[in-house]
């Protein structure tokens, strides 16, 4: 591991004990904050409960669909967007804002359309994933340089075979980070809309536990969430790092 | 001392003579403009020409000219990949229409390579794309790795090569296409001294054992003069040829070449025609920025 990750971890660890110290000690009230040993418990418990890895199962397959929707739908859009320069000039600006809107707004026309349930939740994580799948790809074509384009056309590459042999392969670095960001905000999207409006999820669970005043039980699916996320992104972070290392010529 | 088989520029003629209609011809240029036209409020730009010429089978023409005459235009539009906007070229008989003809092969100044791809799969990309068999691929491979002398870095990747050679790579997945007409935009443009040297001598050797017409865009006096047979000058833009000089060189020639006498008389010859058209470029080049300022 690198200076810089001692240093994360050693700060991570410090912050950690300190948040440990402070609950033993009675610095913090057990009913807003757990001890984060107690977390670490009501993790087990949490990944030992039948009832709850259903929950979660749930959860993470509306997430997946999300995700997968999301990133095809994405990566599509991008492809078809990039070479109409004229209509990227109108949507650019509009992409460039998608995150200001607040999406949420649109949940209760998601339930009126698709009612109340797993689509509308999984419409919701995959609206929350899509723009950063489009702008990445966008980012990616962008980026690639003419010269391996004319490549391309001096290979008699034909459109499709030269998005899917040459630009996309090129653009990899960046759609990829599009779908780490997809991932996460279809997290958000989904665990949120559960927590809204549904009776079954991750997100339920956690209201639900809030809501019983059951503290121990909400951080222990909290903490069960940060750390899929974090190791997700970590995965994802390593293959981006393998491309990008890839990417970076030698200093003659 | 290698000795020259023609005298010094001799075969100097018009642009014009030098043209079409010539039944050894591999490649016609025929009076070939190129106008990129502007956008609003933008003047359109005459890039290039008219510009008249042939390459022969098997000859190894280059070109210079000042920056921003239209080399690379000139290439563009003999590769396929631009369409001119009057003129025509044609290529083994038959007129290039705006797409590239099998036959063909190009490498350019800027890295082509594609990074996520190995060596060897870089250099085989365009046999497995048009479906060649893959025990030609692997012979095809084979010679042109040995040929470029990419042996131990067959499975590297491109990030961990020098910038040399990942031009070699990029030579070597043209070659394996067995191209007739190989079109080189500043190949050697980055790289240094001695290296441009000895690549120029790899490929002299690449032209003589593939027996392919060769168009070299360059701006390197040197290079032109060391290995083409005839050298194109080229007017400030639009690019005009103001003259086709014959070198007279040996095909069985070497870098040794450059301390030849005559070698720097025909270097000295094109740039007492490339000065003018230098400064030319180089005012009107500074004209425009002050307009645009």
């Amino acid at each position: 591991m690198s200076d810089a990750g001692w240093i994360r971890l050693a700060v991570i660890a410090a912050a950690v004990l300190a948040l440990e110290l402070a609950c033993r000690l009675g610095y913090v009230d057990a009913f807003t904050v757990i001890a984060p040993s107690q977390m670490a418990a009501a993790l087990i418990n949490v990944l030992t409960s039948r009832e709850l890895l259903i929950e979660i199962s749930a959860s993470l397959l509306k997430v997946a669909v999300a995700v997968s929707a999301s990133v095809t739908a994405g990566i599509v859009i991008g492809i078809v967007l990039h070479p109409m320069k004229r209509v990227r000039r109108i949507v650019d600006p509009l992409l460039s804002s998608y995150y200001a809107l607040p999406l949420f707004a649109f949940y209760p026309l998601f339930i009126v359309l698709l009612g109340v349930g797993a689509a509308s939740i999984i419409l919701m994580g995959f609206v929350t994933a899509l723009g950063a799948m489009v702008l990445s790809t966008l980012d990616g074509l962008d980026q690639i340089p003419q010269v391996l384009t004319k490549v391309g056309r001096m290979h008699q590459m034909g459109p499709i075979a030269s998005m899917l042999r040459l630009q996309l392969p090129a653009a990899a670095p960046y759609v990829l980070a599009g779908g780490r960001l997809a991932i996460a905000y279809a997290f958000i999207g989904v665990i949120a809309s559960e927590f809204i409006l549904s009776g079954q999820g991750l997100g339920f669970e956690i209201g639900f536990a809030y809501n019983s005043f059951d503290t121990r039980m909400m951080y222990g699916l909290i903490l069960f969430i940060l750390l899929l996320v974090i190791v997700l992104n970590l995965v994802l972070h390593a293959w981006d790092d393998r491309l990008r290392l890839r990417r970076r010529p030698v200093r003659d | 001392m290698m000795a020259a088989t023609k005298p010094l520029v001799s075969s100097i003629a018009a642009p014009s003579q030098q043209g079409s209609s010539n039944a050894l011809a591999h490649v016609e240029v025929e009076k070939v403009v190129k106008i990129f036209r502007g956008a609003k409020k933008t003047a359109d730009v005459h890039a290039l020409g008219p510009v008249d010429f042939s390459i022969r089978r098997g000859e190894f023409f280059a070109v210079v000219g000042p920056s921003g005459c239209g080399k690379s235009t000139l290439l563009d539009v003999m590769a396929g990949l631009s369409r001119p906007t009057a003129g025509k070229v044609v290529f083994e008989g038959s007129q290039v229409l705006g797409s590239v003809p099998s036959g063909i092969g190009a490498v350019f100044q800027d890295d082509a390579s594609f990074y996520w791809l190995d060596v060897s799969e870089n250099i085989a990309f365009g046999l497995r794309q048009n479906g060649t068999d893959p025990e030609e691929v692997r012979r095809r491979l084979d010679y042109a790795i040995s040929f470029m002398g990419l042996h131990d870095f067959a499975k590297a990747h491109p990030a961990q090569l020098s910038c040399g050679m990942r031009q070699r790579m990029c030579i070597a997945r043209t070659l394996v296409m067995q191209p007739r007409l190989i079109l080189l935009d500043e190949p050697f443009g980055a790289l240094d001294q001695q290296t441009r040297l000895l690549m120029g001598e790899e490929l002299l050797r690449l032209w003589r054992e593939t027996g392919a017409s060769i168009l070299l865009i360059t701006h390197s006096l040197d290079e032109a003069t060391m290995l083409a047979d005839r050298i194109g000058v080229m007017s400030a833009r639009p690019g005009r040829f103001i003259d086709i000089i014959t070198t007279g060189w040996p095909r069985e020639r070497t870098s040794e070449i450059v301390s030849d006498p005559q070698f720097g008389a025909i270097n000295a010859h094109i740039w007492t025609l490339l000065r003018k058209e230098s400064l030319l470029s180089m005012r009107g080049q500074q004209g425009s920025a002050e307009n645009r300022g």
